[in-house]
């Protein structure tokens, strides 16, 4: 089996499990504990606050660790949406269509229950939130935007320094989205000039279980897990310590690995995108072709149910995945691929290959030559629709 | 190692039969269909986990096998939903689960078990296979109570060549103990019953809802043309039926006929029900061979008839047969199927058309 899903998760760096293992067994203690096995696994937390601290530019009490990256948009969304509208009435929030589920159904729901207006931004035909459109729908009530980073469907980079720029004219916060982007974008908040920003480690070879949440100083937030005071009285329960430890050592050799990461996987995407659309009729590229993040290469094959490429694949020996595929059989196009305006009979035939650091040269042509038969396969046995 | 797609339902046959796939040798694949159902009734959360659907998955996590869910609701809808409404609407009592196997088991699944590179396919059907010479011979399970060689008469040797029944070869009670022994989850659900797309309810809610036009009122008539009352649409009836008809009569009455050209159900006491010739078309040869001249077989005319016998003579190069049964049947009820046996062997079988 050749795995070709690396933004659904990657495996666990064997450098990051050996930092995490002693803080399973030995180093055991609970961070909030007095005596001396509560300050050792303290130490730990707070170390590895700081090695993230670090990378993301930023002062380590602005960071809070969470279970997940989904965690962490809801508690950037709900946190930030309650807190301002009760300090000064804003009521409506900015997101879009394609951002993930995190974000978007967190939105819906507090349009739901709680009360806010939802706009949803528009998207260009790369699937990007322009600052343009961003400065359109912002108004002096906008309790919060938010924006991914990067799309982990389509792989396409947002704008963010310059939706940034125009966030803070209005003094509005700006969260973004940057569990898919980590791996291999830079991650300085000052750089961005973010408020927010959400990170999961399974993302970039660290431990399932464990995300980030940077939130600058000063910006309006409460809790939305309540309990003990952890977390600057953010985020109740127990620190799970051997996976912050995970998170941050994973961070740090992303970060310091980026270079030579970024050099291996970008001319094994860009020889995937050009060979697909080199060998296959009816495909299209989704995302932007250099503005996507390097591991990325997303597409849409007109007349063929993802679903089934999927299943194909994966019995042929590749594994990737699709944003209209579904475990049980049940394929619907996805919100971002419909947002750019795809129809149903290209939407439904969505194929993501991501790529990661086991990924070989060799594994890439393998797949190439796989693949146009398998589409045709897809092809001859999809239901006229 | 041969390749086999092993078409799974969560249920404890196909179960059973995967892992017995698996005893024999074969590299197994689990596949499942997504079939359709009622708008507002399936679930509509495009990564729902339908409880059948996660049983299926656990079995084939606990055999390590690859499970891959198929999409077949729109040619399932297309297919045997439509056939089904229609069958009502000309009059009759269709059975979709032969067209199912037909068009979506054996063809649409079957399409697929093949892209996958499976050199077979496999069901959970209590029926076996003997190969003789060139020829797959079709025959009935060894459970005769469990016994479904009626509803893959429709099997064409091709098919037949590329299936594989691994639970045939035991009895049901066998089958659950197996389950039970290899901790497979499914053991003890129950059967399934019943049409999976009316998802429990009955028909004629089903059928009010999809095709109301069908519930056409119109007159009941005895044989001599004395009108007795008004039915509520002929596709609530069905040949033999006796409750129901709110008919008072110091006799028993029973539905003998229902004309669809002139909306009439036609209603007579026990004496008068039975027919003993039936006309069957879309004949299937199981066997592959087609024959020629009229044969003596057991015939079941409905899924859970009793076989009786009687003359076949094959029509129109045999796309057509002619059945006289030796004795008057009680429902024999066009839209359901005839199939002919000699002992255990499925000689072939046909839609029946018309019952006189």
């Amino acid at each position: 089996m050749i795995y070709l899903d690396y933004a659904a998760t990657t495996p666990l760096d064997s450098r990051v499990f050996d930092a995490m293992l002693p803080y399973f067994t030995e180093n055991f203690g609970n961070p909030s504990s007095t005596h001396r096995y509560g300050q050792k696994a303290e130490a730990a937390v707070e170390t590895a606050r700081e090695t993230i601290a670090g990378i993301l530019n930023c002062r380590p009490d602005e960071l809070i660790f969470t279970s997940c990256g989904s965690e962490s948009d809801n508690l950037a969304l709900r946190g930030v949406a309650l807190a301002r509208r009760k300090q000064s009435g804003a009521n409506r929030i900015l997101t879009a269509r394609a951002e993930h589920h995190a974000v978007s159904k967190t939105a819906e729901r507090l349009e739901k229950e709680d009360g806010f207006q939802v706009e949803w931004l528009p998207l260009d035909e790369f699937g990007r939130v322009t600052a343009q459109a961003v400065e359109q729908a912002l108004s002096a009530d906008t309790a919060l935007v938010s924006v991914m980073y990067s799309n982990n469907e389509i792989g396409t980079i947002n704008p963010i320094c310059q939706i940034a720029e125009i966030c803070r004219k209005y003094a509005v916060p700006l969260h973004t989205d940057a569990v898919q982007a980590a791996a291999y974008l830079p991650v300085d908040v000052e750089a961005l000039g973010v408020d927010l920003l959400s990170l999961g480690a399974h993302k970039f070879y660290g431990p399932k279980g464990i995300g980030a949440l940077y939130i600058r100083k000063g910006t309006p937030i409460q809790s939305i897990l309540t309990g003990g005071g952890q977390e600057f009285g953010l985020r109740a329960g127990t620190h799970n310590v051997p996976l912050i430890v995970g998170l941050a050592e994973a961070l740090r050799l992303a970060h310091v690995e980026r270079p030579q990461r970024v050099a291996h996987l970008l001319p094994l995407r860009d020889a995937i995108i050009a060979t697909v659309q080199e060998t296959i009729p009816d495909v299209r590229l989704t995302g932007h072709p250099t503005e996507r993040v390097p591991n990325h290469a997303s597409f849409v094959f007109k007349g063929v149910d993802g679903n089934l490429l999927i299943n194909l694949l994966d019995a042929a020996g590749f594994a990737c995945s699709s944003g209209s595929a579904c475990k049980t059989g049940n394929p619907q196009p996805s919100e971002v691929l419909t947002s750019l305006g795809l129809p149903r009979e290209w939407a439904l035939g969505s194929l993501r290959v991501t790529l990661g650091l086991g990924t070989t040269s060799e594994d890439v042509q393998a797949f190439l030559q796989t693949l146009p038969e398998v589409v045709e396969k897809a092809r001859e046995l999809s239901v006229p629709r | 190692m041969p390749k086999v797609v092993i078409a799974m339902s969560g249920g404890v046959d196909s179960s059973v039969a995967a892992a017995l796939l698996k005893q024999q040798g074969y590299e197994v694949i689990g596949m499942m269909l997504r079939l359709w159902s009622e708008p507002g009734k399936e679930d509509s959360n495009r990564c729902c986990t339908p409880d059948s659907m996660a049983m299926a998955r656990r079995v084939a996590a606990k055999l390590e096998i690859p499970f891959y869910a198929v999409d077949a609701k729109e040619i399932f809808r297309n297919t045997v939903v439509e056939s089904f409404l229609q069958g009502y609407a000309q009059a009759e009592t269709p059975n979709p689960c032969l067209v199912c196997n037909r068009h979506i088991r054996w063809e649409f699944l079957f399409n697929h078990a093949k892209a996958m590179g499976a050199d077979f396919m496999a069901t959970g059907h209590y029926v076996r296979l003997h190969h003789e010479g060139t020829c797959v011979q079709l025959l009935k399970g060894v459970d005769p109570t469990k016994d479904q060689s009626y509803v893959l008469h429709v099997l064409t040797q091709e098919k037949l060549k590329q299936a594989l029944f691994p639970v045939g070869h035991y009895p049901k009670s066998e089958i659950r103990a197996m389950a039970e022994r290899m901790g497979l989850a499914a053991a003890k659900r129950p059967d399934s019953q019943d049409l999976c797309f009316l998802a429990g309810d009955d028909y004629r809610n089903f059928l009010q809802r999809h095709a109301p036009h069908l519930n056409r009122p119109g007159d009941i008539m005895t044989r001599d043309g004395r009108v007795l009352g008004q039915h509520t649409g002929l596709a609530n009836y069905t040949i033999g039926q006796r409750k129901g008809l709110n008919l008072a009569s110091s006799v028993p009455l029973y539905v003998l006929e229902k004309r669809a050209a002139e909306n009439i159900l036609v209603v007579g006491p026990a004496q008068e029900l039975g027919t003993q010739e039936l006309l069957a078309h879309n004949v299937n040869w199981t066997s592959g061979t087609v024959p020629t001249a009229p044969f003596y077989a057991m015939i079941k005319s409905r899924y859970t008839a009793r076989e009786t016998p009687g003359w076949v003579t094959p029509l129109d190069g045999g796309n057509r047969v002619h059945v006289r049964f030796d004795l008057p049947q009680r429902d024999i009820t066009p839209g359901q199927a005839a199939v002919f046996y000699q002992d255990d062997l499925v000689l072939g079988g046909g839609i029946i058309t018309q019952a006189r």
